[in-house]
């Protein structure tokens, strides 16, 4: 699909609700560049969500859709979990999996479109929780990896299963008590993005979602070497005020606190040699000195 | 058993689906009112009849008429609107209300200016809509807003199908195509100008 058929027919372009015009007049469906500065001056992927009011989460899907590269071209796959309550609101094609599913479904999607549109760019992007990713659905996560199936993977790391009360997830970390999980997380948190890399991803990396820039990057990165060259994967840390006992105002800073050196987020990046190649091909005349000076550093 | 009969409600806050009580669906050529398979001219004629008799006569286009995803959909929203015109010089309380898309609406929907499939009777009952028609909406969300409509209000509805038809609606076409809209709009003109001559064309709904 491209932006020409993002558009109503004339007979009933009066009739339809504000929201949808401005879809087609103001939204950034095949803008080069597209990125998270344009949050709140065009029209968004996603407006109103379902989340808890001040919840990082949300913020981070802003962040998100707003980076897609392709959302015209794009399919979301997601799973059970917080995320799972925004995805009807979000106006990218999506599809939900019965829980921990999502990489397998995605590698299933992945492969029909690109037999059903051999010539066009199709992004399949997986965007789950940390249940769905480590633990439930891990055996699934690590076969895509394995497969080297050519789809995204983002988990949005809240460090335990927030909708259902606060059990202990694999990426909660050692000792946390939370009120489900009373006699605290008994082993170390899941280093996820070192058994991403040992599995095959050709990009990974960890941050958290307060550094809008680092954010864009890092997606596109990851959808963009995802659609050439094989998987990757994005662990975004989404901390869940309400059952790690914040404010709604809170999250902003409890993500700064937990991405300084040596804390538990502190950004990590992998760029498999392959990847980085690709990058360096793709990035424009003037950037590509400075991509090759970063990969290379 | 009693046979059952796709009838305006309000039947249950669950009806059953008319296809798991012995309702099936017309073959080409045909469609069916209140469940029995008639030909399609006969229920073209009724449709026509009930649009007529109506209050509120509401057109719901759903996103497969509302894009503009390729020329046919261009050609079906053409004679959808002309069709709406026709209704609208008959009875100035005709309504034109759309269903974009398929999402649940938080906080909540303007039932004035569009209907969603998982709460349609809102805007039923906002607009006081006595006779419906869908046109363009996918199957499923069709079967789901028909049931929803029959289990909570006493709307009758019709359902121009693209593809096989509705058991679910009061009265359904199936292959819908702008062809085929342009002559159910030949029919109203023609029931309503038997009407106007008083040759007994006056509302003689099965339903209501």
């Amino acid at each position: 699909m491209s932006k020409e058929k993002i558009k109503i027919n004339r007979e009933f372009y009066d009739i339809m609700p504000k929201e949808y015009q401005e879809l087609v007049e103001d939204a950034t469906y095949g803008k080069e560049g597209r990125g998270w500065k344009d949050v709140g001056e065009s029209k968004e992927m996603i407006e109103e969500h379902s989340l808890c009011a001040g919840c990082p989460e949300s913020i981070a899907f802003r962040y998100v859709l707003a980076c897609l590269p392709n959302p015209e071209d794009t399919v979301m796959v997601g799973s059970t979990g917080c995320t799972s309550l925004v995805f009807p609101h979000v106006a990218v094609h999506n599809i939900h999996s019965l829980f921990g599913n999502q990489n397998a479904v995605a590698s299933g999607l992945k492969r029909a479109l690109s037999y059903r549109f051999p010539d066009k760019v199709k992004d399949v992007v997986v965007l789950a929780g940390d249940g769905a990713t480590v633990d439930i659905g891990l055996d699934m996560t690590l076969q895509s990896w394995f497969r080297q199936e050519k789809i995204a993977t983002i988990c949005f790391d809240n460090e335990l299963y927030a909708n259902t009360g606060g059990q202990s997830s694999g990426l909660m970390q050692k000792g946390f008590v939370a009120k489900m999980a009373p006699a605290g997380k008994k082993f170390d948190k899941v280093d996820l993005p070192e058994i991403a890399r040992q599995s095959g991803c050709h990009y990974v990396t960890m941050l958290t979602v307060s550094k809008p820039n680092r954010v864009e990057k890092a997606i596109r990165n990851a959808i963009l070497i995802a659609r050439e060259i094989g998987p990757t994967y994005v662990q975004l840390y989404t901390p869940c005020i309400l059952e790690i006992g914040k404010q709604m105002m809170e999250g902003l800073q409890e993500m700064r606190d937990s991405e300084g050196p040596g804390k538990r987020f502190e950004f990590k990046e992998y760029i498999s040699d392959e990847a980085k190649a690709y990058l360096e091909s793709i990035a424009p005349k003037k950037k590509r000195k400075k991509v090759t000076a970063q990969t290379e550093g | 058993m009693e046979k059952y009969r796709v009838m305006p409600g309000p039947e249950a806050f669950l009806p059953p689906a008319a296809a798991c009580v012995g309702n099936v669906l017309p073959d080409p050529g045909q469609g069916h009112v209140n469940g029995e398979i008639v030909q399609e001219d006969v229920a073209m004629e009724e449709a026509a009849r009930q649009f007529l008799a109506a209050k509120v006569p509401t057109i719901f286009p759903g996103p497969l008429v509302l894009w503009n995803w390729n020329e046919k959909s261009a050609k079906k929203a053409s004679a959808i609107y002309k069709l709406y015109e026709v209704l609208k010089a008959h009875n100035p309380g005709a309504l034109l209300i759309p269903m974009p898309d398929y999402r649940p609406k938080y906080p909540k929907i303007n039932p004035e200016i569009e209907i969603n499939p998982n709460h349609p009777n809102l805007t039923i009952w906002h607009n006081k809509i006595d006779v419906c028609m869908f046109v363009g909406v996918h199957c499923h969300y069709a079967n789901l807003s028909l049931k929803i409509i029959r289990g909570g209000t006493n709307c009758y509805t019709i359902a121009m199908c693209a593809q096989a038809g509705h058991e679910d609606a009061m009265l359904s076409f199936r292959d819908a195509t702008p062809d085929s809209t342009y002559r159910l709009i030949e029919a109203v003109k023609r029931v309503k100008g038997l009407a106007s001559s008083g040759n007994g064309a006056s509302h003689a709904g099965t339903a209501s």
